[in-house]
C-alpha cells in the first residue's frame, strides 16, 4: 500500500473513529455504540491455545464458526448484551464497571476500492481495555484487533470486529464488558 | 462445620486456607473425578492435559489404544512433561533433562543412561504417575487416586438415571457425545459455592431476571433463557446417598414435543425427531429429562440447553478454575451442531449472558464470607427443610418442590471425606436404610 498523503488523511478519519467509538462505551452511551454497528456485524473473539511450535496456524485459536469461542456472534446477540446491562438487573454489570478502551498501533490494512474514495477500511490495532469493578476488582484485557468497517456518509459501520486476546485460560471471572 | 439437623453450614468451608486444605488431602485424591472425553483424544498418541483436584494430568491414547491418565510431572525432578493442551505425540519428552516417557507412561528415555545410571536406576519403577482408577463411561473419562475406590458405577449409583440422559445421543442411543471446545477461567470463588448451585438451586432463578427481560432462548424468544420443555411436567429435586444432586423433570407419558431452535427449521426438525426416537427407543425412562446437576464433587452438567459437563477445579480457598466442555451429537448434521454451539456460547461461562450473574454470584458471596463477624453467622440451608420425601419417583432422596436437602446432603458425604470415612460411609450405604426406617 503506497502511504501518499491520502493514506495518512484516511487514517486520521479511521482513526478518530475508533476513539469516538471507545469514548461511547467508556462513557456509557451504549445505544449511540450499537448505532455504529453493521446489520451484517461479526463479533469474534477466538480462544487461544498451546500447541507445539509449527502447529500456531492451525491450532492456536479456535475459528469462526466452528467450535467454542469466547465470542463468536452477530448484531442481534450484541444488541442483546447491551438492553441486558440496560435492565439494571444485570449483577455481572450491576452497578456497572469503570472501564476505559485504550486503542493504539493503528494500521490501515487494507482500503477499498481506492484510497481516494474508501467504501470499506480493514484496520489493525493493539487494544488494552481496562476494567474495575465494584470496589477490589480489576482486569486487564490486552490484544490485537482487526476491524473492518464500511463507509456510512461522513461516518463509519464496524462490520467486522475481531479480538486476538492475549490469554490462554482466562484471567477474569466474565467477560461482561463490551469490547 | 456442617449442622444437618439445623440446617446450616458454617461459613468456614468457602474460605478456610485449612479446610481448603484438608480437602486437597482428603476429597479430590479420593473421589472419582472427571478428565476429559474419550472424543477428545481419537486416534493413538493424543493427549488432552487436563486437572483432577490441585494436580495437572495427561489424559491420552497410547499406540495401541488404551486410554489413560497421568500425573503431569516428570519423575526426575518434576517439570510438567507435557504443556501443550491438546496434541498428537509419539512420547513425552521433558523439557528439563530430556527423559522421555511412551504414551502408556512407561520410562523410556533417560540421556546417558549407560554412564551415569546403569545399574542402579530401575526404570519400570520411574514412569509416569498413574491414576489408580480410570473409568471410560460411555466416552466420559473419570479417575481417582485411590486404589481402594469402588468401581465407577457404583460410586455413580442411581445418578446414572439422569447423567446417562445427558451424555447419550438426543435420540436415545448411549454415548456418541462428542466436545466442541472448552472453556477455561478462573474467578475468586470457592468451588463449592458453584458446584452447589448446579446441585439444583432452582431459587436462584431471580438472579437471572436480566436475561429472561432480554429474551436469548434456543430459540431467541424474549421472556426466556431456554426453551422450556420442562413445563408440563413434574420437576424433581433428587440427592443420592454418594453426594451427587440435580434437579430434573419428569414429563407425561403423552407429553410432545417443545419446539426448540425454531428459527432453524432444519435444527428444530433433528430435535423433533431425536424427542421422538429417544421415546420409542427409552419407553418411560424417555420421561425424564434432564435440567442441571453435579456429580459428587465438582463436575456440574447442564442436560439439554446447554448441553456440557462443567469441571470446578480447586485453585486455593477463594478461587476456582473451570473448565466447561461443550457437548453434540457426534453424528449431527452439520447446522444442528453450528446453532446449538451460539446459543451455548450467549449462555454459559464467563462470556454467557446467564452465567456471568452466577459468577457475581459467587464471587462476593465468598468475599462477604471471609470477615471475622460474618464467619460467625453459619449459611441457611433449610429450605423444605421438613418435607417428606416423594419415594414412589425413584430412589434417592426426591423432592417435588425446591429443597435444600439436596444441598445438605451433598455437604453430609463432603464432612464424610473430610473425616476420612471408609467407603461404605462415602457410598452412603447407611443412608437409604435409615431413610427408609424414618418413613
Ligand atoms: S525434570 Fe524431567 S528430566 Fe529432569
Ligand atoms: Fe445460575
Amino acid at each position: 500500500m503506497k502511504k501518499g498523503l491520502a493514506y495518512f488523511e484516511l487514517k486520521q478519519e479511521i482513526e478518530e473513529f475508533l476513539y469516538q467509538e471507545a469514548d461511547l462505551l467508556d462513557t456509557r452511551k451504549f445505544r449511540e455504540w450499537l448505532d455504529l454497528l453493521a446489520e451484517d456485524l461479526v463479533y469474534f473473539m477466538p480462544i487461544r491455545r498451546n500447541v507445539k511450535f509449527g502447529e500456531h496456524d492451525e491450532r492456536e485459536n479456535t475459528r469462526q464458526g466452528e467450535g467454542i469461542s469466547w465470542f463468536d456472534e452477530d448484531k442481534w446477540t450484541v444488541t442483546k448484551r447491551v438492553e441486558q446491562i440496560l435492565t439494571g438487573v444485570h449483577y455481572a454489570e450491576e452497578p456497572l464497571s469503570r472501564v476505559t478502551h485504550m486503542v493504539s498501533n493503528v494500521r490501515l490494512l487494507d482500503v477499498k476500492p481506492s484510497m481516494e474514495d474508501p467504501d470499506e477500511v480493514t484496520v489493525g490495532c493493539r487494544f488494552l481495555v481496562f476494567q474495575s469493578r465494584v470496589e477490589y476488582e480489576h482486569y486487564t484485557f490486552i490484544g490485537r484487533r482487526t476491524d473492518v468497517l464500511r463507509r456510512n456518509g461522513d461516518s463509519w459501520l464496524i462490520a467486522r470486529r475481531e479480538l486476538i486476546l492475549e490469554q490462554n485460560v482466562l484471567l477474569a471471572k466474565n467477560l461482561s464488558i463490551l469490547f | 462445620m456442617i449442622n444437618l439437623a439445623a440446617g446450616t453450614v458454617d461459613r468456614e468451608i468457602f474460605t478456610s486456607p485449612d479446610v481448603h486444605r484438608q480437602e486437597l488431602e482428603k476429597l479430590f485424591t479420593r473421589s472419582w473425578l472427571f478428565v476429559g472425553h474419550e472424543s477428545q483424544i481419537p486416534k493413538p498418541g493424543d493427549f488432552f492435559v487436563s486437572r483432577m483436584g490441585d494436580g495437572p494430568v495427561i489424559l491420552c491414547r497410547d499406540d495401541r489404544g488404551g486410554i489413560h491418565v497421568f500425573l503431569n510431572s516428570c519423575r526426575h525432578r518434576g517439570m510438567k512433561v507435557c504443556r501443550y493442551e491438546h496434541g498428537n505425540t509419539a512420547l513425552f519428552v521433558c523439557p528439563y533433562h530430556s527423559w522421555s516417557y511412551t504414551t502408556d507412561g512407561k520410562l523410556q528415555g533417560v540421556p546417558q543412561y549407560r554412564t551415569l545410571y546403569a545399574g542402579t536406576l530401575n526404570r519400570d519403577e520411574w514412569g509416569l504417575v498413574e491414576v489408580a482408577r480410570m473409568a471410560n463411561y460411555k466416552g466420559t473419562i473419570w479417575a481417582s487416586w485411590d486404589p481402594e475406590a469402588p468401581d465407577f458405577l457404583n460410586w455413580l449409583g442411581d445418578a446414572v438415571d439422569h447423567f446417562d440422559h445427558v451424555i447419550d445421543c438426543r435420540d436415545g442411543r448411549p454415548g456418541g457425545a462428542e466436545v466442541i471446545g472448552v472453556h477455561k477461567w478462573v474467578f475468586p470463588s470457592n468451588w463449592k459455592f458453584a458446584a452447589e448451585n448446579f446441585l439444583g438451586d432452582s431459587y436462584h432463578n431471580p438472579s437471572h431476571r436480566s436475561v429472561d427481560m432480554v429474551g436469548m432462548s434456543a430459540s431467541a424468544q424474549a421472556g426466556q433463557r431456554r426453551d422450556n420443555e420442562y413445563a408440563k411436567g413434574q420437576r424433581v429435586w433428587v440427592g443420592y446417598p454418594q453426594g451427587h444432586g440435580m434437579t430434573s423433570g419428569y414429563v407425561p407419558d403423552d407429553v410432545e414435543y417443545t419446539p426448540t431452535y425454531q428459527q432453524y427449521p432444519e435444527v428444530d426438525e433433528y430435535f423433533r425427531h431425536c424427542f421422538y426416537e429417544r421415546k420409542r427407543r427409552l419407553g418411560e425412562r424417555a420421561n425424564l429429562l434432564p435440567l442441571v446437576g453435579t456429580i459428587f464433587p465438582n463436575a456440574s452438567y447442564h442436560g439439554r440447553q446447554p448441553r456440557g459437563i462443567c469441571v470446578w477445579h480447586p485453585h486455593g480457598p477463594t478461587e476456582t478454575e473451570a473448565w466447561r466442555f461443550f457437548l453434540v451429537d457426534a453424528d449431527a448434521p452439520a447446522a444442528v451442531k453450528d446453532v446449538p454451539r451460539r446459543y451455548y456460547m450467549r449462555y454459559s461461562g464467563p462470556a454467557g449472558m446467564t452465567e456471568q450473574d452466577d459468577m457475581e454470584n459467587w464471587l462476593y458471596a465468598t468475599a462477604a464470607s471471609k470477615g471475622t463477624i460474618a464467619k460467625r453467622y453459619p449459611l441457611n440451608y433449610q429450605m423444605s427443610m421438613k418435607l417428606p420425601n416423594a419415594t414412589h419417583l425413584g430412589p434417592g432422596e426426591v423432592a417435588t418442590q425446591m429443597t435444600d436437602q439436596t444441598p445438605r446432603n451433598f455437604y453430609r458425604v463432603w464432612q464424610r471425606y473430610m473425616s476420612g470415612d471408609n467407603w461404605d460411609s462415602l457410598l452412603g450405604r447407611d443412608i437409604q436404610p435409615m431413610l427408609r426406617a424414618a418413613e
